[in-house]
């Protein structure tokens, strides 16, 4: 009891804290995509690799933040999950970067790249459902 | 267009070297357990360190050569540390991780195609 309301992470026994690793790594791999499009646009910006440039620069610098954050998720999801099974659901950040970078840099989608975000998805639906406890 | 070998020998290390990092974030987030601020510590730390160096090989292996081939090089990553959760925290192989990983793999070859 005092240990769930220390914990509030691990508080409910409901189905989703079941998958709640999994749940987690999910997290970390959107922020990590949301990493990647700012860190694509701050590189964008700057013309030259300085590194003045580099650490007065807003997306650059609101990447590295989310980076730390989402490894912070990864982190709190390896506490109770399996390391074999968690690893390889980073992978989903693939599939976020191919649709953000669609929609915000009008990155072309073709067969090839669909195919690959439906495997990745499937591949990751069947660790996911192992690591129910 | 070909990938030069120094390219895929340095996506190879960086996922080798993620690997690592993987390791030991899992082995300092056990200690996360007795509380929530033994988030300082130094295998946790260790392992950011690691994924660093890792993203740093990454991002110079990933500059010249075919991302169909070097995506999947990095998400060998996650091979290697099937191997590592089985060697160092007793983590069992089964039919479902060797699948789920082998769509994985294939699936981010299809992004690095698609992605010239």
């Amino acid at each position: 009891m005092s240990a769930a309301a220390a914990d509030p992470l691990n508080a409910g026994s409901s189905s989703l804290s079941r998958y709640q690793p999994v749940f987690l790594v999910f997290g970390c791999t959107i922020l990590g995509a949301a990493a990647q499009i700012l860190m694509k646009t701050g590189a964008n910006q700057i013309p030259h690799a300085g590194l003045a440039a580099m650490v007065t620069s807003l997306p650059l610098m609101a990447g590295y933040s989310l980076y730390g954050l989402s490894t912070l998720l990864l982190v709190l999801a390896l506490r109770d999950g399996e390391l074999s099974l968690l690893y390889p659901v980073i992978a989903l950040t693939y599939v976020w970067v191919t649709f953000l970078s669609y929609w915000i840099f009008h990155d072309k989608l073709n067969p090839s790249r669909l195919l690959g975000v439906a495997l990745i998805v499937v591949g990751v639906a069947i660790l996911g459902k192992q690591s129910r406890r | 267009m070909n990938t030069p070998f120094s390219s895929m020998a340095l996506v190879l290390v960086a996922s080798f070297i993620g690997s690592f990092g993987a390791v030991f974030l899992k082995s300092g987030a056990a200690r996360l357990r007795n509380g929530f601020w033994n988030i300082l510590n130094t295998h946790l730390a260790a392992g950011v360190l690691l994924f660093l160096l890792s993203s740093y090989f990454f991002v110079r292996g990933i500059r010249h050569g075919e991302l169909s081939v070097l995506y999947p090089m990095v998400s060998l990553g996650s091979v290697w540390t099937l191997f590592w959760s089985r060697l160092f925290f007793g983590e069992p192989f089964t039919r479902s991780k060797f699948f789920g990983l082998f769509l994985i793999l294939a699936g981010v070859f299809f992004v690095g195609l698609g992605s010239k």
